[in-house]
């Protein structure tokens, strides 16, 4: 039998990389990739949550559905953004797009 | 220590070293093939938290629609700046130290928690977990409004993601 404990320590390194990976990266598209590893993270955890606790209680599985359905729509608006910015200009690091920056 | 706990460990460290090479290595295509290998990892996690159905759904959904639709989005937006240049911003470090101290934040935190090294009950025999994740999912005491609104961002996604993505010209 596997503790709790194995599962939440794999949950928090995996959500530790994808947020160096979101700190750290200058593509845009590197950034939604860490972006990516905090989310299954979560779910993770929440899964675990859900087996350890009272299995009869759906709350943990029906949470990490829901982060499925978010994350899905996470990533097509920023993709679509990623390539609607590279359109206007030429670019997808995340330090060059500074219209916005006064 | 059993060969259960010798093959989750054999996963973790999969997980967690493909997740290092997502976020570390400098060609991005690479880096959603490794984000593809960190996924597989989760749904075997997922596997061994008796969560099947969810194992499938992370495969079919995760691997099958979000990895390609990255590996997409750095097909297309790939000129010069994907591969030239540095991989990381100048405060990289910075990046790596908020995420060591929240890891080890959170190990302490958890450490502490008296349900930390909890063992799982056994499955009540004959549970349908797919079957109560359907009811719950629909029946009106359980979670029907939080998924009718989730079906609704799903929706206002696509027609922003066709909006933004589409080309005027």
């Amino acid at each position: 039998m596997i503790p709790l404990s194995w599962y939440l320590m794999l949950a928090a390194g995996l959500f530790s990389i994808g947020l160096f990976g979101a700190l750290a990266r200058r593509n845009a598209v590197a950034i939604l990739l860490g972006v990516e590893l905090m989310l299954n993270a979560v779910n993770i955890n929440l899964v675990a949550f859900w087996r350890y606790g009272d299995v009869a209680v759906m709350a943990g599985q029906v949470f990490a559905i829901i982060v499925f359905a978010v994350a899905a729509a996470e990533v097509a608006v920023g993709l679509a953004l990623v390539i609607s910015v590279y359109r206007r200009r030429n670019t997808v690091v995340a330090e060059d797009l500074n219209m916005m920056k006064w | 220590m059993t060969g259960e706990q010798i093959f989750f460990l054999i996963v973790g460290a999969v997980t967690l070293l493909s997740a290092l090479m997502v976020v570390t290595s400098r060609d991005l295509v690479h880096a959603a093939l490794w984000l593809v290998a960190t996924l597989f990892g989760v749904a075997i996690v997922y596997a061994f938290l008796n969560a099947g159905f969810l194992a499938v759904v992370q495969v079919v959904v995760y691997i099958g629609a979000i990895a390609i639709l990255f590996i997409f989005a750095v097909m297309l937006t790939r000129r010069q700046a994907a591969d030239t240049g540095a991989a990381m911003n100048a405060n990289w470090w910075v990046g790596a130290l908020v995420a060591v101290v929240s890891f080890l934040g959170l190990a302490s935190m958890l450490s502490k928690w008296s349900g930390f090294s909890k063992m799982a009950t056994a499955m009540p025999s004959g549970f349908d977990a797919v079957g109560q994740l359907g009811g719950a999912l629909t029946s009106a005491d359980g979670y029907v409004l939080p998924f009718e609104v989730a079906s609704v961002l799903l929706l206002a996604a696509l027609v922003g993601a066709v909006y933004l993505a589409f080309n005027k010209k």
